[in-house]
């Protein structure tokens, strides 16, 4: 029952060898040899939360408008935790300039509700790029027509109001805390089903199931303007250009404001240069057309802050982020 | 339709065509490296398409998405090596009918079932897709914990000859599915203090540990490293009756995989094992399973590609990315401009029509690259085993590394791969392993959501028409093999009195 051995063997050693050729040549056509201080070097940008999010969006948006100065950019994901598991697998690129990750405001909240063991002291931020806010929507068919009517359903029975959203401890169940205590509630008996991201908490509210739901404006306005949600408000100071139609918090008498604010961070060690080198690149980002454009049609509004600034920026947000989240048991 | 032919006549041009079959071949070449999946190849090759024309980069991402999901079923097959989840049912019977040397059958009945459903997946995706995500819009957390129940009860085919190892090896897989941060509370579970575990163990590296590790350490024990597997010469690829079994297990598979990967939450693992365990009910030659049973393999691979069809609707109707290749698409439409959301079909149905006309494309040439490729992939087989299992064991190390990126995910990949050789000692069967793996911690999660949205009141998991229907297939999932088996032994019982 012997066959003969080089002959049968030969095709899959063609196959393999194809395959290698193929995955090489692949490879190689993804670099290029872009000047600059990269070298070279492809920028590799961290979503740290699921596709489909407002820092996935950041970091795409992000990939587009880099692309003239940095050449091509690559970004991937890593979900969960409020950004916190991105985060301890990004401290370990410790001293590489190649590496960066979008953060903001959640992963401030994150790090103190799960008590991550590595914090944002442990990166290099570089820039602060826009702030984007967040939006109360129900779905189409119910019966809260606007905020009063949310209001009143929460004085009514705190937890009869479920509210659909992003990771435990996140701006969406900050704010869903926040209304709560405006409005003379306990922050701590808000019904909120965390999701790992923007796009499920949304699948959960299509479905009917959810009172309300909260998610980044950017998120959620291609569903709001196509009808099959419906905002009732947005958490700005000011009414936002892209949806003029819905009040803010504050016009319907609920004395809240956040602003959801994304930046960028680099690795631990990297060398002074580096970051100059990185920061400066950023804020050339932020002045393209293509980013302006960006903003434009995504509804966020650019609030560019650098280096020592932006560290500090970082530090007053994590004191007022505690207090709150301390406010509703989570932290 | 007449949209679909503009698509069409865009997709068309003998660039595209060049472009498609590009696509498909490094799409089957990645879907054969386990841990290397079509996402990460997309993501790889995104940046190079932005100097591509719209319609040539789509035909060539639809090439890479189809061809990983034709790849991972050849090493399934041939050397029981699922590189993901989804490959994992099609290796169950797959590698047992490779080892009674009907490799290549198994091989062209996979090709070939991809191919049926990946074509009426595509044109259900093309027809039918705003009404089917209206529906999959419908399903909220209640009737997740419904679609899991039914996962679970009827996987019990996937079990193996013993309940009790099967159970044992269901709730080892459940066990390794709860390491990391828990959604709802963002606690960490089972994670030691260990910070690499806080993000879980991904599914990739437990399959890739327990099947293709576990086959290598007990290769190595047996001390069977010469053994080679001799493929049966001078035979059709696909006899008469091979077809005549494959053909409506590739139907039913497709029928599983399109609705049920169309569902946000719903992936493309959970349609292979609803497909095996009916493919397993049905079959005429239910003591076949377990030796390598045609209609294991066809049935599972369709619904693999019919669910590959399914992710997209989603995309394409909600704007909603449910994989990661999904993601990563949308990120490729996005820098052509196109804007995901409900107004998708309306405002860039052009793109959206070139996509789904090279989806057709791509689907044909893989079949065209696969058919003849499958006798040479057998041939793989005459390869003594540790010249292959050495060559098993790189990759299954490089994938785990591309996958998580960290020497911890290595160190994690051997300790399951010891798990998984203990496992095989001990007779107890891996596949349910990675069931519990995948639907427990979604049942989990879907439960406790659907209890928070409730307030605590349980009956909410019957509160709409489409929880009560699931929930009655549960009964006579529970219910029906027990009473059928019953009436066959009274009846087969008469016939043996009346021969007698």
């Amino acid at each position: 029952m012997r066959i003969t051995w080089r002959p049968a063997a030969a095709g899959p050693f063609v196959a393999a060898g194809l395959a290698t050729v193929l995955l090489v040549a692949s490879l190689v056509w993804g670099r290029d040899d872009e000047a600059g201080f990269l070298n070279g070097r492809q920028l590799r940008l961290m979503a740290p939360a699921g596709p489909g999010g407002g820092w996935d969006q950041t970091a795409r948006e992000m990939q587009t408008a880099l692309r003239t100065e940095a050449g091509r950019t690559e970004v991937y994901n890593v979900a969960g935790a409020g950004g916190t598991i991105g985060l301890s697998q990004f401290v370990r690129f410790e001293g590489d300039p190649t590496q960066l990750m979008v953060m903001g405001l959640v992963m401030v909240g994150a790090i103190e509700s799960n008590d991550s063991p590595v914090a944002l002291d442990r990166t290099t931020p570089l820039a602060r790029l826009l702030t984007d806010y967040e939006v109360i929507v129900v779905p189409a068919d119910s019966p809260v027509k606007d905020m009063a009517g949310l209001v009143a359903a929460m004085k009514d029975d705190l937890g009869k109001v479920s509210w659909a959203g992003g990771s435990a401890g996140g701006i969406e169940q900050i704010l869903a805390g926040l209304v709560a205590d405006a409005i003379g509630a306990d922050p701590a008996g808000v019904n909120y089903v965390a999701h790992s991201g923007g796009g499920e908490a949304l699948s959960t509210l299509l479905s009917g199931r959810a009172t309300a739901g909260v998610s980044g404006v950017s998120e959620l306005e291609g569903q709001i303007k196509a009808g099959t949600i419906r905002a009732i408000a947005v958490s700005s100071p000011q009414r936002l250009p892209s949806l003029p139609d819905v009040p803010t918090l504050k016009e319907q008498g609920v004395d809240v404001e956040l602003a959801n604010w994304r930046g960028v961070v680099a690795p631990p060690g990297i060398t002074a240069e580096d970051e100059r080198q990185l920061e400066d690149l950023l804020v050339g980002m932020t002045r393209t057309e293509a980013w302006r454009e960006t903003l434009q049609r995504r509804g966020w509004l650019d609030a560019t802050l650098t280096g020592a600034q932006f560290e500090r920026y970082i530090a007053d947000e994590r004191r007022t982020v505690t207090d709150v989240l301390k406010k509703m048991g989570l932290a | 339709m007449g949209d679909l032919l503009s698509g069409f006549a865009d997709a068309l041009t003998p660039g595209n065509l060049l472009w498609a079959f590009i696509g498909v071949t490094i799409g089957t070449a990645v879907g054969v490296l386990p841990g290397i999946g079509p996402a990460l190849t997309v993501a790889l090759l995104l940046p190079v398409t932005f100097r591509l024309e719209p319609a040539a980069a789509l035909i060539m991402f639809a090439g890479i998405y189809y061809g990983g999901m034709y790849g991972g079923s050849t090493t399934s097959i041939l050397l029981n090596t699922p590189g993901e989840s989804a490959s994992v049912a099609t290796a169950l019977e797959g590698n047992k009918m490779a080892r009674a040397g009907r490799g290549a059958a198994a091989l062209a009945t996979a090709a070939l079932g991809s191919f049926v459903a990946g074509t009426i997946g595509t044109i259900a995706l093309s027809v039918a897709a705003p009404v089917v995500a209206d529906i999959a819009v419908n399903f909220g957390p209640p009737e997740y914990v419904a679609l899991m129940a039914v996962a679970f009860v009827t996987v019990s085919a996937l079990l193996g000859p013993s309940l009790l190892k099967g159970g044992a090896s269901l709730v080892i897989g459940a066990t390794i599915g709860l390491v990391g941060i828990d959604t709802q509370t963002g606690q960490a579970r089972l994670a030691f203090g260990m910070p690499s575990l806080l993000d879980g163990i991904d599914v990739v590296i437990v399959v890739v540990a327990l099947f293709a590790l576990g086959e290598t350490f007990a290769h190595l024990i047996a001390g069977t490293g010469d053994s080679r597997v001799e493929p049966l010469r001078g035979q059709p690829m696909l006899s008469r009756a091979d077809f005549r079994r494959s053909w409506p297990a590739w139907l039913r598979g497709t029928a599983l995989g399109f609705p049920i990967g169309s569902l946000p939450a719903g992936g493309a693992d959970v349609p292979t094992f609803l497909s095996y365990s009916l493919e397993k009910r049905l079959s005429k030659h239910r003591d076949e399973f377990g030796h390598g049973a045609i209609e294991g393999v066809a049935g599972p691979e369709a619904a693999n590609n019919a669910a590959a069809a399914g992710v997209l609707v989603p995309l394409l109707t909600i704007g909603l990315p449910t994989s990661a290749t999904a993601a990563v698409i949308l990120t490729a439409f996005q820098s052509y401009g196109l804007q995901p959301g409900p107004q998708l079909f309306s405002e860039s149905g052009e793109l959206v029509w070139a996509l789904i006309a090279s989806l057709y494309i791509g689907n044909v040439l893989l079949l065209v690259l696969n058919l003849p490729l499958a006798r040479a992939w057998v041939r793989l087989l005459t390869i003594p085993a540790y010249g292959i299992y050495a060559g098993v064991l790189v990759f299954a190390c490089l994938g785990a590394f591309a996958a998580g990126g960290t020497v911890a995910d290595l160190i994690v990949l051997t300790v399951l791969g010891l798990i998984g050789l203990l496992m095989r000692e001990a007779g107890v069967p891996v596949a349910p392993a990675v069931v519990g793996l995948i639907l427990a911690p979604l049942a989990e999660q879907q439960l406790r959501r659907a209890l928070a949205l409730s307030e605590g009141d349980w009956s909410t998991l019957v509160s709409s028409p489409l929880t009560v229907v699931l929930w009655l297939v549960v009964l006579l999932a529970l219910v029906a093999p027990p009473a059928l088996a019953f009436a066959r032994r009274r009846s087969t019982g008469r016939d043996k009195q009346s021969v007698g």
